[in-house]
């Protein structure tokens, strides 16, 4: 299962992401179609899949509605965001003022 | 999640940025990850089951917080303002722990069976000499945070805040890394407030760069937002009253600051009326939470207080209240008897949300749905607003009836001769208990034109049967007013 803090990076683009939020399901993170590894270990450059290529931001999350899965985008890429082949979507949230 | 990869992941992104910044002292993202790094790493092999802290703001609060999280022991920041024999009490209720304290805080703890002190002084030279490469994290546990309730009834409770709930705040209320580059907050508030624990997480995580003000003092406040060019603060409201009657004396402004919150208490009228004036380009909001909500659950924000600013009768009226539920948390009303009260409807206020504890070492007080009594009263009005009205422990059983102090403050502040009210219950033979309030005056005022104002806004029952005038009201310094203080005065001389 992977895990709550679980830091991945993209294997087509500069993209790094941290899992914050586990889904109910098991599964792999993918980034431009390529599956992402863990972000200490090597791993062969590919080329980005097309259709793949929507990119994510960093300081943004990304949510699937199936598994709850959620993950935060700590360095921006070119590649779309999946769990498991599904498109994780953009968490929208409204700009709250500090509070504390 | 745990709240240690907030800073993780600020330190990577952004290691040059300055975390921590004031008189004491200033550290970088790196620094501060590297320290904290080497404080767990001195960790390695202790026997310890807790961290307490007992000092005033300074880097060693981030240093020893981050440093506690990474090698999973509970942190737990204490009050230093206790007299002696209630700190130790405390002191040894987290034994076997490791303390670290301030240099001249050090000896008030000494003596007491498996606490270990750590100085500020020592903390710098361990953290000089451990290689952070060394690290391994102890057992994991997922309490990143003891906070002693300040106990006004009884005891201190010890309020349980997981890692879940605390990240779970920040992920729902900041985002990652969106503060600009010259964005500062002032933490004014004592460490062991839970104010001072959640502003760190979410500046940390937002990267908003922290100054630390060691002791509150209103002309020390305004000297560091001149000073260090602070654009974001958050203040209790005593602390507003008094640093606003320093900027009308001396003239000063503030020409940094762009956002100030205030919560803690209830906020006068006549005070934040006196703030929106006072400073006209801030963004305010009203921030209500509890230490076991992790900090704010309801928020009034800026769009609100500007409008009150502008004369609208609608938004002054909603001064009074804490605003709607921030994202993630649900509230509720519910009457004795449990059933969910509608608008307008006055009962106790529940909430829910996964950055709500409600637990305390020992004992659970979440219900089987998730719903955590906050034992404070309020009722939401036809647009969703909160209004807050003090604690449900409070409330005066007079003939019968249900009184709260907070309907009769609120009555006794609108009128234009009142600086400040507090009202409580006191036994009573013929009642039981009878309504006596105390009043700050600022013109010439007699008690029974005061109750007669009471009667005529409110009704007979509600009518203080005694006021007493005061220079002041004893508030503690964070601002909670202290009823304890007023009722043990009123049994003595009645």
């Amino acid at each position: 299962m992977i895990k709550p803090g679980s830091r991945w990076k993209s294997r087509v683009c500069e993209a790094e992401v941290v899992l914050v939020r586990p889904g109910k399901n098991d599964g792999q993170l993918q980034c431009g179609g390529f599956d992402m590894v863990p972000i200490a270990e090597d791993a062969e450059a590919m080329e980005i899949e097309a259709g793949m290529d929507a990119g994510c931001m960093a300081g943004k999350r990304y949510r699937s509605e199936k598994s709850g899965i959620e993950i935060l985008c700590t360095k921006s890429g070119r590649g779309s965001l999946c769990f498991e082949g599904e498109i994780l979507a953009l968490v929208e949230t409204k700009k709250l003022p500090s509070s504390d | 999640m745990r709240t240690t990869l907030l800073l993780e992941l600020m330190a990577d992104s952004q290691p040059d940025r300055v975390a921590i910044d004031g008189a004491n002292g200033s550290l970088t993202y790196r620094e501060l990850h590297a320290r904290a790094a080497s404080f767990a790493a001195s960790l390695n092999g202790t026997t310890a089951r807790a961290i307490g802290f007992l000092g005033v703001n300074s880097p060693a609060l981030p240093v020893s917080l981050f440093g506690a999280a990474l090698a999973g022991l509970p942190f737990s920041p204490l009050n230093y303002r206790l007299p002696d024999e209630n700190l130790r009490r405390l002191a040894e209720r987290l034994a076997p722990a490791i303390i670290v304290a301030d240099d001249g805080l050090a000896h008030r703890i000494e003596g007491i069976p498996g606490v270990e002190i750590l100085t500020r002084g020592t903390l710098t030279n361990l953290i000089a000499t451990s290689a952070p490469s060394d690290f391994e994290p102890a057992e994991e546990s997922d309490i990143a945070i003891l906070l002693f309730t300040s106990g006004t009834s009884g005891e201190p409770k010890a309020a349980i805040l997981r890692h879940e709930n605390l990240t779970s705040y920040v992920l729902e209320t900041v985002d990652f890394m969106a503060a600009q580059e010259d964005e500062a907050a002032l933490v004014s508030v004592p460490p062991y407030h839970i104010a001072a624990v959640s502003s760190l997480l979410t500046s940390v995580y937002n990267g908003r760069r922290i100054v630390q003000l060691e002791n509150f003092q209103p002309e020390a406040w305004i000297e560091s937002v001149r000073r260090y060019a602070v654009t974001h603060a958050m203040v209790v409201p005593t602390m507003l009253n008094r640093i606003l009657d320093i900027m009308a004396q001396t003239g000063q402004r503030l020409p940094s600051l762009r956002a100030l919150a205030y919560g803690g208490g209830r906020m006068p009228l006549l005070v934040i009326s006196r703030a929106l004036k006072l400073m006209p380009y801030v963004a305010f909001t009203n921030a209500y939470g509890l230490t076991e909500t992790s900090s704010t659950i309801s928020i009034l924000g800026p769009d609100d207080h500007s409008a009150a600013r502008n004369g609208d009768e609608k938004a002054i009226a909603r001064l009074s209240s804490v605003g709607q539920p921030v994202p993630g948390v649900e509230i509720e009303i519910r009457a004795t008897d449990d059933t969910v009260l509608g608008t307008n409807q006055r009962g106790e206020i529940y909430v829910r949300g996964t950055q709500v504890s409600g637990e305390y070492v020992g004992r659970k007080t979440i219900d089987d749905k998730g719903w955590f009594p906050t034992r404070d009263l309020g009722w939401f009005d036809c647009d969703g607003y909160l209004f807050v009205d003090g604690r449900l422990d409070d409330v005066i059983v007079r003939g019968g009836e249900n009184i709260s102090p907070g309907e009769i403050e609120e009555v006794l502040l609108a009128h234009n001769a009142v600086r400040d009210a507090a009202v409580i219950g006191a036994p009573c033979e013929e009642w039981g208990e009878e309504i006596i309030a105390f009043v700050v005056a600022q013109s010439n005022v007699s008690e029974e034109e005061l109750r007669e104002w009471v009667r005529t806004k409110l009704r007979s029952t509600k009518m203080p049967e005694h006021i007493h005038f005061r220079d002041e009201l004893p508030y503690n310094e964070t601002g909670k007013l202290l009823r304890r203080l007023l009722r043990d005065e009123v049994t003595e001389t009645g």
